[in-house]
């Protein structure tokens, strides 16, 4: 076990160095440097300006410095929020997002696992065929489409939601079913497939025969075979909440960590972007390993190799 | 001679050893015509009704997307002056003063945007531009990830070890930060080549969309590879494969005639489901203002400046919107069709 453990990590720590590495050097690909855009430097200024932030060093010492910073937890300074450090824009703004985020997580597993339990079990009836349609059109609309549409209809035409913000908790609702809108459909067809599948095997039929009632057969016996796969799906869906969350967060205006990296793009703030990519996909790489090696507890019958 | 009566030996008579009759040539043959694979799995496709619906649908969608601007009397990029932000089937007074004086007018069926660009033909562009995004990048991502994963389980060994630990490591990558990353750093170098003599054609498919290309190219085919990679695996085992090798066919010809053709199933199926996801990514990326250049319009960029004026013109919204949830939902059914058809393993 702790050999499998470690050597998920070893994984997980190569892959973000190379993440880091592939950040680095295409941020740095970017001919002309980060001043051009600033209206009439004077040479001089500008000089002190790439001086000041490293830029005049040779591209492999400033992958070193960037890299041994990056180890620190230290991104630098952000070129457009002057006085700001990067790692202090990421820890205001972060909380935000992983708030959004978690509930998003916790609304999308406590709605699509309950679906895709009744789905399986009546199976071929209507209340069937109404989940499995409404699940199949859930994968097939974008998270823009539903933020946006939700943004007109309960904010703009009935008025009954506020649409910036996070101010109150009615502000929460619109962001939350935005995020959880495509991990929802996704649980509910993963889960109706996989109860089908544990509900025809031996045990059930064993506990039948047993003459467990519903209720311990249903829980104790199916649900927890069931649920492996979409324990697995927790690791991948935190990546697609918190990349959805750009989107979700540009169009609630939400003051998270989303919403400031598509700000730091138009802006060209390249630090911030390099920060918060590195910040993100450590972070989603990390879930990654947990999740599976969690996985590999629940499920006995998983051998390491 | 006497035959024992305890002998278990058989009774022969010479008649038995005889060529069979024509006759009984005939009942031998199989009545049933011989199905081959394409047959068979187009038999099934043909009775899977949702299937044909979201064919049938996507042929729609194509038609409105590649045939029809052509016949339009607009073009997605013409502003006509006058005519800004018009409700469907309205006209300026120009165009009002032009049709009462006799003149036919072609109305404008989604209206205008708030540059006096016709709507109906910007919506069709747009579809065109996310659909070739979809199928170029299924088509590249097929390209790459067969040719990985096939040299892979065909040379096996540690240039598979190397190989899929390569694979492993862009696998676990988070994808749209890249992607993100891509689309914001190649912009530049792309528009400095597009300008140099040799190059003039990236100008008319527009930077954006290559580097929407290379990004899936770099990123999207580990998917692919490592389904190719487990089905060859087993194919290399079979023993047409050690016929061929045999015979002296070189690694090359193998893996393309041998190994790649019998597993076009799944090749077929992935392909297609890889279509929606590129859409999805594109239109995401074009939604944050990433994607196609302007004035080239797709269905996320339209979608996306549609929320400026959400207030007013709510149909310039909703019905990029639509059409894109549309075609993703068409392409996937239509993929889990395929699946079922031609490659039932697949489902899981």
């Amino acid at each position: 076990m702790l050999k499998y453990i470690a050597k998920r990590l070893v994984m997980a720590a190569v892959t973000i160095f190379t993440v880091a590495t592939l950040t680095f050097l295409l941020m740095n690909m970017i001919p002309g440097g980060p001043f051009n855009a600033e209206k009439a430097l004077t040479p001089q200024a500008k000089a002190a300006l790439e001086a000041k932030y490293g830029l005049d060093k040779p591209l492999s010492e400033r992958y070193v410095t960037y890299m041994k910073g990056a180890l620190r937890l230290d991104f630098g300074d952000s070129l457009k929020q002057r006085g700001r450090t990067v790692m202090s824009i990421i820890t205001t703004k972060f909380p935000v997002s992983a708030k959004v985020a978690l509930i998003g997580v916790a609304v999308a597993i406590c709605i699509g696992v309950p679906l895709g339990c009744i789905s399986a079990l009546n199976r071929g009836k209507i209340i069937d065929n109404v989940i499995i349609v409404g699940a199949t059109c859930g994968i097939a609309i974008p998270g823009f489409v539903v933020c946006t549409v939700m943004l007109y209809v309960f904010g703009v035409y009935l008025k009954i939601l506020p649409t910036m913000g996070l101010s109150t908790a009615a502000n929460y609702v619109m962001p939350v079913i935005g995020i959880a809108f495509y991990p929802t459909a996704y649980i509910t067809r993963l889960m109706r497939s996989s109860m089908l599948d544990v509900l025809g095997q031996d045990y059930i039929r064993t506990a039948k025969a047993k003459g467990l009632s519903q209720v311990v057969q249903l829980f104790k016996h199916a649900m927890r075979n069931a649920i492996l796969p979409v324990v697995t799906y927790v690791g991948p869906m935190l990546a697609y909440v918190l990349t959805g969350s750009f989107i979700v967060e540009k169009i609630f205006t939400v003051p998270g960590l989303g919403g400031e990296f598509i700000k730091c793009i138009q802006g060209q703030d390249y630090p911030v972007i390099m920060g918060t990519t590195i910040f993100l996909a450590t972070i989603m790489v990390l879930m990654n390993v947990l999740v599976d090696v969690v996985y590999t507890i629940i499920d006995p019958r998983i051998k390491l190799k | 001679m006497k035959k024992n009566p305890l002998s278990a030996q058989l009774d022969f008579n010479p008649e038995d050893f005889l060529p069979a009759t024509d006759e009984e040539k005939q009942s031998l043959v199989v009545m049933r015509e011989s199905v081959s694979f394409w047959k068979d799995g187009v038999r099934r496709l043909l009775k899977n009704k949702i299937a044909m619906a979201s064919a049938f649908v996507l042929v729609l969608i194509m038609i409105f997307s590649f045939v029809l601007p052509n016949f339009w009397p607009y073009t997605y990029e013409q502003q006509i002056k006058g005519s800004e932000s018009l409700k469907p089937f309205t006209y300026s007074e120009e165009e009002q003063a032009r049709i009462d004086a006799g003149e036919d007018v072609f109305p404008h069926i989604m209206g205008t945007d708030s540059l006096g660009r016709d709507y109906a033909v910007r919506v069709m562009i747009g579809s065109r531009v996310s659909l070739t995004v979809g199928m170029v990048a299924a088509v590249i991502i097929l390209v790459i990830g067969a040719s990985f994963g096939s040299i892979a389980a065909f040379f096996g060994g540690w240039v598979d070890i190397i190989m899929m630990r390569i694979v492993d490591i862009i696998y676990t990558i988070p994808e749209l930060l890249l992607i993100i990353l891509l689309s914001v750093t190649l912009e530049e170098p792309l528009d400095m080549l597009a300008l140099k003599p040799g190059f003039g054609w990236m100008q008319t498919i527009g930077t954006n969309m290559i580097s929407i290309f290379i990004v899936f190219a770099l990123l999207y085919w580990v998917g692919m590879a490592r389904m190719v990679r487990s089905q060859i695996l087993v194919l290399k085992e079979s023993e047409y494969v050690t016929a061929a090798r045999a015979l002296g066919a070189k690694t090359g010809r193998i893996i393309k005639n041998h190994l790649l053709t019998n597993c076009i199933g799944t090749l077929i199926v992935m392909t297609t489901l890889q279509i929606p996801s590129s859409i999805f990514t594109e239109s995401y990326l074009s939604f944050l203002g990433m994607g196609v250049q302007a004035p080239m319009p797709s269905l996320g960029s339209l979608a996306g400046f549609a929320i400026n004026g959400l207030n007013s013109y709510p149909y310039l919204l909703f019905i990029p919107a639509v059409l894109i949830s549309l075609i993703i939902l068409s392409f996937n059914l239509f993929g889990d069709g395929l699946r079922d058809a031609f490659d039932p393993k697949l489902k899981s």
